[in-house]
């Protein structure tokens, strides 16, 4: 039986809710996008009054099926049900009126508009005139926050408030559709310990009053101190699922990765030459401060550190994004001022940015066009005219060496998987010939057969002398591939790790103090 | 982002290669149907053919051919992502300001024997020139204070226009040389026009300019990180456009053969109009010189079409406002379509 939406929030709204075990499940569901499998054949499902983690590397699926749960993507095939019943949502407000709410990452307020009117929006109180009934709404959202122990001010405007404190009124928000499933998107990744305790206090009596809560992490310790199962995922597929205290860290890991960690990085030693770059004190005030280190030809220093802590903005820094406040950059030994990306090009850095997307792509733009724009700068032009003939010849040697998978190279990015913008990408940046390579976080949703084709090129740069700086967010890529690893906390070096003495832990360590 | 990508190429499959159409066809197909539309009706009612009419349809190039030389500027502007407000008052301040210099001096030489004409180059190069730093001063506001292309272009838009009315404090002026008065004479228009369209067209396609213009109006961000200096270039791109808006001013000047403060009011906007009808997206990094010269025609027709049947001039301005809507909206949507597909 498969209700409508509509139907179903008729139902819940007269009381009769069916008293299933279960309050959502998911069956042999199926999710594909243009050149992945995100989800293949998944299944999960979450009991009443218990907290459900889904665990898994990046691109491994937590995040489609939380979306697909959130009436945000639709699956392909497979069933969901709420409370036994068979549900299609359409859209996320389908799941809100259904009683199953998300909070995003990337936080969803308007920053002009204050806390309740945030909270209530859409269901704002009246009174007998029709308009807003401020009064009102401001004594709601009194209650709601004296019931989750929240101390914010109702009529703040919401930009004034800190990531944390934004993060609770999403809480709140999701707490007052008197939703019965709440799915929460790494929500401490931005948090404090003592504002993750004061979360986990809030979690724990939702739970107790019977919500079940879906909740997604990479941090273990929370997984055993807040879970009561946990489902995996790997490469799109399910696992298992378990309780938490029935296993240890190495079993959930084991599961996680599933394969021989050498396999997937393919790390060579390759001699490693002089110093290429080295940066002293580099700081950008109140991002980050007396950044120092140096990188050697051949050598791949990895960057750790939790967000925010500040190491895309070195990165962005060293590339002239947003140039230092104080500090040294040399370049063999001479020391340079970088003050704008193209200066940094003619010093012949590359950098590979986090965000494909915003800061990445011509997205409207063909390959080709994507591939050549850098390296525009210096070559292939002739008084003022592109030399048409050869930097294509160029660009489609590139993309045969990276293995772009598409028909010709007049296809527009977009049309493109991940993996394949990613090499593409990467391609623009080696066309350039750099001799300091930066990237952040190259293989970021990408799947796993173009991650380990990335992985084998940059190993590749290395042997040929490039001095790279790889900032990852995926512990086993920086584990695996680095030569060193710089840990960064709260926009300051934190320490340094050789590839001998680097594990997940003492990088953890460094990187959450 | 389903808006942003009006009039790309047409992928088609024939022949098993996948290769593009040019996606001006699309439009040059519109501008065939209205052209035989028109025919069609020149038939039914007033009993005469529309196309067959060599000298009117000399004259419908010409009535378009200033627009037409603005639009091309303006294309590269809105490919950036930007818009130029400003063209319609700079083309009538150069107007004004090129004819002052390119007066005969028939008269006062009754009183100075020595005064003798300036070559054409003078008022032309200083009506150029002058649109020219009105486009500098365009780019580097937007470029240096950030503020948006509609604001700083507007604020051009109205000093100019101020320019242009307080430099002879409204009079107008005339008594041209024959030698300037030349450009305006006959089909030259017409051959600036497309003399300028083919640069340009070749610029954009051609040259690290063109791809860097792409670029930045794609995406702005991926631009800057990819090396272009951003700031730079954009003062580049509307320097051309209020050169080409200084040129059109010339021009219009020569075909009146006297300059008003009033000149190319609402210039500016049929060249957007000609621009987006020519498959350019406001959104930017889509667009080429080719869709705006058809873009353009296909405005000289509209406005030429209903003269010819004798359609009363208000109901031209109305008809053509929905058209111009209905271009683009047919546009975005052929757009999604293909995007689903």
């Amino acid at each position: 039986m498969t209700l409508s939406p509509k139907t179903m929030a008729a139902v819940r709204a007269s009381g009769a809710v069916p008293n299933a075990e279960y309050l959502l499940t998911a069956e042999g569901v199926r999710k594909e996008f243009p050149g992945v499998v995100a989800l293949d054949d998944v299944e999960f499902k979450l009991k009443r009054g218990s907290v459900h983690a889904l665990m898994g590397e990046n691109g491994a699926g937590k995040s489609t099926l939380m979306k697909i749960l959130a009436g945000i993507y639709h699956p392909d095939r497979g069933s969901v049900k709420l409370k036994g019943v068979g549900i299609q949502l359409k859209s996320p407000l389908d799941a809100l009126e259904n009683g199953i709410a998300m909070i995003h990452q990337e936080l969803n307020l308007m920053p002009f508009m204050t806390v309740a009117e945030n909270i209530w929006i859409r269901r704002e109180p009246k009174n007998r005139f029709g308009f807003v009934d401020h009064g009102e709404m401001r004594r709601m959202t009194a209650k709601l926050f004296e019931r989750l122990k929240i101390a914010i001010d109702p009529e703040i405007e919401v930009r004034h408030l800190s990531v944390a404190s934004r993060q609770m009124v999403e809480i709140a928000k999701a707490v007052s559709y008197e939703s019965d499933v709440l799915i929460m998107d790494e929500p401490t990744s931005a948090l404090t310990e003592r504002e993750v305790a004061h979360l986990f206090e809030i979690i724990r009596d939702l739970r107790s009053q019977g919500i079940g809560i879906v909740y997604i992490t990479h941090k273990m310790n929370e997984l055993f101190e807040i879970a009561d199962e946990f489902s995996v995922f790997r490469d799109g597929k399910y696992i298992g699922t378990h309780a938490s205290t029935d296993v240890t860290r190495d079993d959930i890991i084991r599961m996680m990765v599933g394969r021989e960690i050498t396999q997937m990085f393919p790390k060579e030693e390759v001699p490693i030459g002089d110093v290429v770059l080295s940066v002293k004190n580099l700081t950008l005030d109140g991002v980050f401060h007396d950044v120092s280190f140096d990188v050697r030809a051949g050598e791949i220093l990895g960057v750790a550190g939790l967000v925010g802590s500040g190491r895309s903005n070195v990165a962005e820094t060293l590339f002239g994004v947003t140039p230092a406040s104080s500090g040294t950059i040399s370049i063999n030994g001479k020391e340079v001022v970088i003050d704008s990306p193209n200066t940094a090009i003619r010093n012949r850095m590359a950098f590979l940015t986090e965000d494909r997307k915003d800061t990445g792509c011509l997205l409207i733009l063909d390959i080709l066009e994507n591939m050549q724009i850098a390296v525009l700068q210096d070559r292939f032009v002739k008084g003022g005219f592109v030399t048409e003939k050869e930097v294509t010849a160029a660009c489609e040697e590139m993309s045969r060496k990276l293995r772009v998978k598409t028909p010709n190279l007049n296809e527009r990015i977009e049309n493109l998987s991940g993996g394949n913008q990613q090499k593409v990408l990467i391609g623009r940046w080696l066309l350039t010939n750099p001799r300091i390579l930066i990237l952040d976080e190259p293989t970021r949703g990408i799947d796993v057969g173009a991650k380990a084709e990335i992985h084998r090129l940059v190993t590749e740069l290395a042997r040929n002398g490039v001095a790279v700086i790889m900032i990852s967010s995926e512990m086993p890529e920086v584990l695996g591939m680095s030569d060193r690893i710089m840990v960064m906390h709260e926009g300051r070096v934190t320490g340094f790790l050789d590839r001998a003495e680097a594990t997940q832990i003492k990088v953890m360590e460094l990187a959450a103090r | 982002m389903d808006t942003n990508i009006a009039a790309q190429g047409t992928t088609s499959t024939l022949g098993g290669s996948r290769r593009r159409m040019p996606p001006e066809l699309n439009i040059f197909l519109v501008l065939i149907g209205i052209a035989l539309v028109y025919e069609v009706l020149g038939w039914l009612l007033v009993g005469q053919s529309f196309l067959m009419n060599p000298q009117r349809l000399t004259i419908m190039i010409l009535q378009v051919s200033v627009i037409g030389i603005i639009a091309v500027g303006v294309t590269q502007v809105i490919i950036t992502g930007g818009i130029d407000l400003s063209s319609g008052s700079v083309v009538g301040m150069t107007a004004m300001i090129s004819a002052s210099v390119a007066q005969a001096s028939t008269w006062p030489r009754a009183l100075y024997p020595s005064l003798t004409d300036l070559p054409a180059i003078v008022p032309i190069g200083l009506g150029v020139g002058i649109g020219l730093i009105a486009g500098i001063i365009n780019g580097q506001l937007i470029a240096r204070t950030r503020i948006p292309p509609f604001i700083a272009t507007l604020g051009m838009m109205v000093s100019a226009r101020g320019i242009s009315k307080w430099y002879t404090k409204g009079q107008p002026v005339s008594g041209l040389t024959e030698q300037f008065n030349f450009i305006g004479t006959g089909i030259w228009p017409v051959i600036v026009f497309l003399v300028v369209a083919l640069i340009f067209h070749v610029a954009l396609r051609y040259t690290r300019y063109g791809k860097f213009t792409y670029a930045i109006g794609a995406n702005v961000q991926a631009a800057r990180v990819s090396g272009i200096n951003v700031e730079a270039h954009l003062v580049k791109v509307y320097a051309i456009a209020g050169m080409l808006a200084g040129l059109a001013g010339v021009v219009t000047a020569a075909r009146a053969q006297t300059a008003q403060a009033g000149m190319g009011v609402m210039y500016e906007l049929d060249a957007i109009a000609a621009t987006v009808i020519g498959g350019t997206s406001l959104t930017g990094g889509v667009g080429r010189i080719t869709g705006t010269v058809i873009g353009t025609i296909i405005l000289g027709v509209m406005t030429s079409g209903f003269t010819f049947l004798r359609v009363d001039a208000y109901y031209q301005e109305i008809v053509k406002g929905v058209i111009i809507v209905a271009a683009v909206v047919v546009d975005v949507y052929r757009q999604k379509g293909r995007k689903k597909s």
